[in-house]
């Protein structure tokens, strides 16, 4: 591990301070909220990563899987009392997974996401030529050196409800007469969580294929589906030599608001979930906040735990495809349904397709089908402002 | 899976049993400067009635038990010494009443004091309760457990163990009771006046059973909060200006401390006087009546108020103080230790002198202090080590640091406060025998076995 990682880890006092969020309500973090072992909360992990490099633990099963429940949240981050720890926190976890890849000591659904990533490009084991179906029937054309291209990613072109989110941005950004073309069975893995579970490797090449085709092709401008793809493509690729204007699709809706775009009136009480790789990860809290608050009739209300504070959904970090926290009330997925229902909120907002799947299903396995649904902004924005549509 | 962990697992879950090397080495140590000793179990009970399966199985087998809160003590008294179980109470963390007539909460043992916290803002923004200066994640039951104190114990009744107004308990026989007014009727608003057992489970660092449920005061959560700094380089002058303060009864939290960083402030005490009020005009008037209540000092040029810049004084208003917990990282390494000593507050300034000479004669870093409890009735006095985890000979020298400072606060007439085992033994042995003798025929009656935390408060 980086010499700069080691001098760090004993710094870490295991105060605690990093387990909940800055005001205090309940604990912020994913695994810990999960396991409950003190083992599983940033201090632990920091600790037995430390015992670890100094032999006094050997790294099993037990002690990937706590790396590897990490969902690379953030929390932490925003609530350690250590200024010149904090920020390295999650990079510290990462590089310890870095380790374990090298060592061959990761957990079988790691392994197996890396292998499905590595083998067919996407973590479904779908083929190239089937990333493009989503878009079938909207008429938007490849990247042919539109304004932007708009870059869906694994969970957009292979996942049923990610699928419908690909859908229903497009619809509306076509519809509001932004320029934009997708890539289809050009477009290869973001590579944002193979990096998050240590495989730097992996993410870089991944990074530079689509570097490579984003070149060639022209594009300056990307609009990204994903937080995931967006923090990637903003924070990681300019590090690999691509630089491009990169926004989230919130973003340009924000931008377009009151022009090309004009919600009309949505009479719901609705909630907002942060995703963690556009709120704590790139400080975007406002454009999705500003898109609702433009509708008509919506009466928007936060939940405690918000913008910083945001509880994970437990999608991040790759957990999304290795489901290192399995089942059961306390997933952070679930603790926010029941959060977002104390609201009142008939409607959770996401802007995630990651996000949208995890608190979907969070949904049905706390039996609120009735009380609460999850919906992207885009389609609450279109459901509004459906004459255009 | 051996039978014990079977056991247990029926009892709890598979989920909340671990015997697995990583929680071994977590629940061995803690963050201050004593010898880690392993458990053979890590246990998350979820309810009273689980705690009470696995102490009735423990005691069966004559397994050691030890009671774990936040885990913040730093003392090592959560260290099973003997190896055992180690019950993490963290689980049972649900708030089940909040009583805003007769101003008490009752809370499950895991709650901690930022939980309770968020939800009295939350629900009953006109009440709190009093916040220890350790993180967030201190639990409440963990913190009345060991005589704590807090930022409402100058102004609203002492050590949070004198907050209490019940307590539901396992017994180490595995048996529940519970203890104060919820014990004969269904509010749990007292401890009078019934004969008063919740002390045979406060300050006995675990040995005589596992709280489950406490119930605790609340107080008025007045709107305005400001505070004044006043500084002096008198180290003698301390008692009588924090009586001028105390006697005021203006002020909600005292706290007096002297450090050698920053290097302009090296040799200044500082009193922190928190205060807080209904309305601005309060607020300047308890202001004022502090103010002039020193002005002998200001006036002959002995002291003064300092002004408080912004950044400074967010700190001073934050409750608990995140700043401290950076205190941890002074030496760059992750180690922090003190020595607590209830103590008479004519003693602070031997208390000083003998932290700063422990400390240059040992060649390590300090901070000193006090917080002032009830209106003057003690001080909770800190002497405050920082070290680097990494370096051995320095936590060495932390080491040596506490035993002497534990030898000197008894001396001045203090006690050592929620004290390392070696200090429960210095204590123990300056003890009238006849106190010992009783503490040792109560545990006799409530542990046959000795299950709980072996190893404290026993007599040698």
């Amino acid at each position: 591990m980086d010499r700069d990682y080691t001098e760090l880890l004993h710094r870490c006092f295991r105060c605690g301070w990093c387990k909940l969020p800055t005001n205090y309500q309940d604990f912020n973090c994913p695994a810990y909220l999960k396991y409950r072992f003190e083992s599983f909360a940033s201090g632990g992990r920091m600790w037995l990563i430390r015992a670890w490099l100094n032999g006094e633990i050997e790294p099993g099963e037990r002690f990937a899987k706590i790396l590897y429940s990490c969902v690379t949240c953030r929390n932490c981050v925003e609530a350690c009392a250590l200024p010149n720890i904090k920020d390295r926190l999650v990079d510290i976890f990462v590089a310890a997974r870095a380790d374990l890849v090298e060592q061959g000591r990761i957990p079988p659904a790691v392994r197996d996401y890396l292998k499905a990533l590595s083998v067919s490009g996407n973590p479904y084991k779908m083929p190239q030529e089937h990333r493009g179906n989503w878009a079938e029937g909207l008429g938007i054309e490849r990247y042919h050196g539109q304004e932007y291209l708009f870059y869906v990613g694994d969970v957009g072109s292979y996942d049923e409800v990610g699928m419908r989110m690909a859908r229903s941005v497009a619809a509306l950004l076509q519809s509001a007469g932004v320029s934009l073309g997708i890539l289809g069975e050009e477009e290869t893995s973001d590579g944002n969580d193979a990096r998050a579970l240590g495989e730097k490797g992996l993410a870089d090449y991944l990074a530079g294929q689509n570097i490579g085709t984003f070149r060639n092709k022209g594009v300056k401008k990307i609009i990204t589906l994903s937080p995931h793809g967006y923090n990637a493509m903003r924070n990681e690729y300019p590090v690999c030599g691509g630089v491009f204007e990169v926004f989230h699709y919130t973003q340009i809706i924000n931008l377009l608001l009151g022009g090309r775009i004009r919600p009309g009136e949505y009479l719901k009480r609705v909630t907002y979930h942060d995703p963690c790789y556009l709120g704590r990860w790139n400080n975007e809290y406002g454009a999705p906040r500003r898109i609702l608050g433009s509708i008509r009739g919506l009466v928007f209300v936060e939940m405690d735990r918000n913008r910083n504070n945001a509880l994970c959904c437990g999608g991040g970090g790759g957990n999304f495809f290795t489901d290192m926290l399995g089942t059961g009330p306390d997933l952070s997925s679930r603790a926010r349904v029941r959060e977002a229902l104390a609201t009142g909120a008939e409607i959770i907002a996401v802007a995630c397709p990651q996000c949208y799947k995890m608190l979907d299903d969070a949904v049905k396995a706390e039996g609120a089908q009735d009380a609460i649904e999850v919906k992207e902004v885009s389609e609450i924005v279109s459901a509004s402002w459906g004459s255009h549509l | 899976m051996d039978q014990i962990h079977e056991r247990l697992t029926e009892i709890v879950g598979a989920a909340y049993v671990s015997d697995a090397a990583e929680e071994k080495f977590i629940y061995s140590r803690d963050q201050g400067v004593q010898e880690p000793h392993a458990p053979d179990y890590v246990v998350l009970p979820g309810s009273a009635e689980e705690v009470s399966a696995v102490v009735g199985l423990a005691n069966r087998e004559k397994i050691p038990v030890v009671p774990m809160g936040g885990g913040l003590v730093l003392s090592g008294l959560t260290i099973p010494q003997k190896g055992g179980i180690v019950l993490d109470m963290k689980r049972m963390n649900r708030i089940i009443e909040v009583n805003e007539k007769s101003h008490y909460a009752v809370v499950e043992a895991g709650t901690s004091q930022g939980m309770l916290d968020a939800y009295l803002k939350k629900h009953h923004s006109a009440l709190k309760h009093s916040l220890p200066d350790a993180p967030p994640v201190a639990t409440i039951a963990g913190n009345i457990a060991i005589h704590g104190s807090g930022h409402l114990s100058q102004s609203e009744g002492g050590f949070h163990s004198e907050m209490v107004t019940g307590l539901e308990v396992v017994l180490p026989t595995g048996e529940l009771v519970r203890l104060g007014s919820c014990s004969t009727v269904p509010g749990w608003f007292s401890r009078a006046p019934l004969p008063d057992l919740v002390g045979l489970f406060l300050g006995w660092n675990g040995t005589t059973g596992v709280i489950t449920k406490v119930g605790i005061k609340l107080y008025p959560r007045p709107p305005y909060h400001d505070v004044l700094v006043f500084m002096t380089e008198d180290i003698d002058a301390a008692p009588d200006i924090l009586c001028r303060i105390i006697n005021t009864g203006m002020a909600e939290d005292i706290n007096y401390a002297l450090a050698p960083k920053p290097d302009y402030l090296n040799g200044f005490q500082m009193t922190v006087i928190n205060i807080t009020a209904h309305s601005e005009e309060e607020l300047g008037m308890k202001k004022k009546i502090i103010r002039e209540s020193l002005r002998h000092y200001f006036e002959t040029k002995e002291a003064g108020f300092m002004p408080v810049p912004p950044n400074l004084k967010a700190n001073f208003l934050e409750v608990p103080q995140k700043a401290l917990s950076k205190f941890a990282d002074v030496r760059k390494g992750g180690g922090f230790e003190y020595v607590g000593a209830i103590m008479p507050l004519e003693k602070i300034p031997q208390a000083c002198r003998a932290g700063m000479e422990i400390t240059g004669r040992i060649g390590i870093t300090y901070s000193l202090g006090a917080r002032i409890i009830g209106r003057g009735h003690s001080a909770m006095f800190f002497f405050a080590y920082p070290f680097n985890r990494a370096d051995a000979s320095e936590v060495g020298k932390v080491a040596r640091a506490l035993e002497e400072t534990n030898e000197t606060a008894l001396k001045l007439g203090g006690i050592p406060w929620k004290t390392e085992i070696s200090g429960q033994q210095l204590i123990l042995r300056q003890m009238d025998p006849q106190t010992r003798e009783l503490m040792e025929k109560i545990r006799g009656v409530l542990d046959p076995n000795r299950i709980m935390n072996p190893g404290n408060w026993e007599v040698a």
